[in-house]
């Protein structure tokens, strides 16, 4: 350090400085969307009381309901439906792709996935609308607009979160796992089976929990084919409204406590989804040691 | 009665690529749709043209320039305050309780859906801070919204720095900051450059954060505080009204060629940056 | 090597320069006005906007939505220029100023590969209460209704629940969509569909229902016999500016109004 000028000490100082600006901009930033919600959202969890809302039946804010609960039920089903479809798919392709694809089918398949990814959700929306919508209102009934329409675009829209993070699940087993394995006479499918799928357990769990928040997060497509209904659908054919499609349909209308209603949407929402992003990174973390 | 194993494994091969072309028959024929219905209504005069009526007639130029200004706007904001906070964080600071909760305080954040970003930038800077819907409304509130990705894939990518390169640097007396900017961030540039594209492509594909606070208005955005759309919202609107299916498969196709275009630049650049710093 | 360096810098310098036109707003001095509110009035905003714009090229109009009590906020707290409004003023409401442009019906529509095309209010109301829930209680064959509304806070809805409702609510199973637009291209796509959209929006991609016998037309309306009708108003803060007074003035002259007419809006002359 002996050749160091003052003029470096300096600099190093000024650049300390605006790097700690900068974070705590960042970090100010980050709080402000936290705090806001919050605050915002809270004071009608005071006034009609946290069990009115979370387990209302009744969303009629103009006239005094603010009970969200159908919501938080359709998001759920619509969600468990996405993984439904999602999930097995999801898996089998990251398999295949660890596994069983070649150097060259590998360099084609990722930038496709990650294509997929970038495909915007109002475009989905939107092909939802004008191929699965007809084909389920033809084919099985109802108005088309339905849970099973919507868990069907959904499922599709989280396949690339699945499969990359199942990916990196499947490919950090180590190679003497395989190698073992296979010294010991099992076919490729009974390592997968036996051997990579259960070391690998937490990291895929992480990918469909992941994959859950992406799709109870989601909001264009769901508010283009689920139909918005505010109950609780009875078949897979019924039209549902989740929480994320409530605040958008009435975001531009609301005022006052309406307003206020939609803030305490987003609280719980926001619950729901920090509630499993810590459950996914938190099953990350435990890393089997086998 | 046992199946041979042997059976059950190329049973198996053969079912798990049959999903995974499945999988990837699903995009081309989504993207195949989109172009095939949308490519007919794309010629110079919808690029460079505004819109009529509505949108039932004419071009998008408007929703291109808007999109072109959010999303470089918001990452300009967004580069210096994501990677300067990486760099804080990796660099300057030590591992502690702090650290641990900003570092979960971006996780969680990273999760937050579109809509609450929405609805967080419609109250807070269109109405109360009075910028009504607005170019600069929507860039703060996209800015915020790419944040948390860029803070976590740079220091993701600074951290994988191996720890000699560093040590090698300090020995021939190099300062700290000379180390970050010569040594540190080249070697990172990959991963802080995937992050950085990842944004642009999500404030392209945007919609429910941008049409909140952006607006919808059909005008050219001329100024920080006039609002406008993107092609994302251009395109919703024009498919949720019904106003013109040839107009929303163009402009979903010009959409979706421009997000193919960041994915494409951004591998280009990773590559460059890869074979550059290596 | 030169430009390299420099390219990015350059582009941040012109993004920045079509950033702030506002500057070159003031040396050639546009007039802007700002309309925002009800998103059944705004199409035909817009359409009056556009027509104005040709001959007074120094105007730059800007339309949005957001809904009737977005504009009416906005217009109290002085945000915009004009509100527009597809619904009466509320109480806390009545400071504003208001100017009725039109007058519009709203029309209960069913894809046109439905035969019914007369019902009475009562059906109506008991098709959206959730009381009648198949086609065939009216006629038609073994299919589930799928009735659509808009959401709460539109000033449609709210129309539609005073005129027809008349104090029923509305079914917590019926869809919801967010604009006129978007329920009558569900109505238009779904054969076994029913909405209510403004009357100004119904096309050949829908078919209209005539209600008591009378069927909904600017006629019907004028006489008095279709009554299911609101008000289109914009609402300023206090009196209108000069600006902002030649596009309203233009809106209520014959050409204006010839304009809504044609786009089937019951205006002020014949």
């Amino acid at each position: 350090m002996a050749s160091m000028t003052d003029r470096t000490m300096l600099k190093e100082r000024f650049v300390k400085w605006v790097l700690i600006t900068f974070a705590l901009s960042s970090l100010l930033f980050l709080f402000l969307i936290f705090v806001f919600i919050l605050a915002e959202g809270l004071p009608l969890f005071l006034k009609v009381g946290l069990k009115k809302i979370i387990f209302g039946f009744k969303w009629a804010p103009t006239k005094g309901y603010f009970g969200i609960f159908p919501m938080i039920v359709s998001s759920f089903l619509v969600t468990f439906g996405a993984l439904v479809i999602g999930a097995p798919l999801g898996l089998s392709c990251a398999i295949y792709l660890s596994e069983y694809s070649g150097k060259k089918t590998k360099m084609f398949l990722k930038p496709a996935l990650e294509l997929l990814a970038g495909i915007p959700s109002v475009v989905y929306g939107f092909l939802g609308v004008i191929y699965i919508v007809p084909l389920v209102r033809n084919y099985l009934g109802g108005s088309g607009f339905s849970l099973i329409s919507t868990s069907l675009i959904l499922g599709v829209m989280i396949l690339p979160t699945i499969i990359s993070i199942s990916f990196d699940a499947i490919t950090t087993v180590p190679k003497t796992y395989r190698e073992a394995s296979a010294a010991m006479g099992a076919t490729k499918w009974q390592t997968i089976y036996k051997v990579i799928l259960p070391s690998a357990k937490s990291g895929i769990l992480a990918s469909f929990i992941l994959g859950m928040g992406r799709a109870i997060g989601e909001t264009m497509a769901v508010i283009m084919i689920a139909g918005n209904a505010l109950k609780i659908p009875t078949s897979i054919l019924d039209p549902l409204r989740t929480l994320t499609g409530n605040i958008a349909l009435e975001l531009a209308y609301a005022t006052g406590d309406h307003r206020l209603g939609l803030f305490s949407t987003g609280i719980v929402l926001m619950v729901i989804i920090m509630a499993l992003n810590y459950l996914a990174n938190f099953g990350i973390k435990r890393k089997p040691a086998k | 009665m046992r199946v041979n194993p042997r059976i059950i494994n190329q049973a198996v091969r053969v079912g798990l690529s049959a999903q995974a072309l499945f999988t990837v028959s699903i995009l081309v024929v989504i993207v195949a749709i989109i172009c095939v219905k949308g490519f007919p209504y794309i010629d110079f005069a919808f690029i460079f043209s505004f819109p009529e009526d509505m949108g039932r007639h004419g071009g998008i130029f408007p929703s291109i320039v808007g999109t072109i200004q959010l999303a470089l706007l918001s990452i300009l904001l967004a580069t210096p305050l994501g990677v300067g906070t990486a760099i804080f964080l990796t660099e300057y600071t030590r591992e502690s309780a702090f650290t641990k909760l900003i570092r979960f305080g971006v996780e969680s954040l990273a999760g937050i859906p579109s809509i609450l970003y929405g609805l967080f930038g419609f109250i807070f800077f269109v109405i109360k801070l009075k910028m009504g819907w607005s170019l600069l409304a929507g860039v703060l509130t996209l800015t915020i919204m790419i944040l948390p990705t860029i803070i976590r894939t740079s220091e993701e990518a600074i951290r994988a720095v191996p720890r000699q390169l560093r040590i090698v640097s300090y020995s021939l007396s190099a300062s700290k900051w000379e180390t970050i900017k010569k040594v540190v961030l080249p070697a990172a540039m990959p991963g802080i450059l995937t992050g950085i594209m990842l944004s642009i492509g999500r404030a392209v594909g945007e919609t429910a954060a941008v049409i909140f606070t952006m607006g919808s208005s059909l005008r050219l955005p001329l100024s920080l505080m006039d609002s406008g759309r993107t092609m994302a919202v251009h395109f919703y609107i024009l498919a949720r009204e019904g106003i013109s299916m040839e107009k929303a498969y163009g402009t979903a196709l010009v959409l979706v060629l421009s997000i193919l275009l960041i994915n494409v630049v951004a591998y280009y650049l990773m590559n460059k940056a890869i074979a550059r710093y290596s | 090597m030169f430009l390299r360096k420099w390219a990015i810098p350059l582009l941040i310098v012109l993004l920045l320069a079509s950033c702030s036109g506002k500057t070159h707003d003031r040396s050639r001095e546009k007039h802007t006005i700002t309309i925002a509110g009800s998103t059944s009035v705004m199409p035909f905003t817009e359409k009056l906007a556009e027509h104005f714009m040709v001959d007074h090229k120094n105007f730059v109009i800007d339309v949005q939505g957001g809904g009737s009590t977005a504009g009416i906020q906005a217009t109290i707290n002085n945000t915009v220029d004009i509100g527009m409004s597809s619904r009466e003023l509320k109480e806390n409401e009545k400071m504003l100023n208001t100017i009725t442009i039109c007058h519009d019906g709203i029309v209960v529509i069913v894809h046109p590969d439905n035969p019914i095309g007369m019902l009475n209010l009562a059906q109506i109301r008991q098709i959206f209460s959730g009381q009648i829930t198949n086609w065939r209680d009216l006629g038609w064959i073994n299919r589930k209704i799928d009735a659509v509304s808009r959401e709460e806070g539109s000033g449609t809805r709210s129309a539609f629940e005073d005129l027809i409702m008349k104090g029923k609510e509305i079914d917590d199973g019926t869809m919801v969509q967010d604009s006129n637009g978007s329920v009558k291209e569900v109505v238009a796509t779904d054969p076994y569909a029913i909405g209510y959209v403004s009357m100004g929006l119904v096309d050949k991609k829908v078919r209209p229902v005539s209600i008591d016998n009378v069927s909904p037309s600017i006629r019907t309306i004028k006489s008095g016999r279709y009554k299911i009708v609101r008000p289109f108003l914009y609402v300023t803060n206090g009196e209108l500016d000069n600006k902002a007074k030649q596009f309203v003035d233009y809106v209520l002259s014959k050409e204006g109004q010839n304009i809504l007419r044609n786009e089937g809006l019951v205006g002020f002359y014949d």
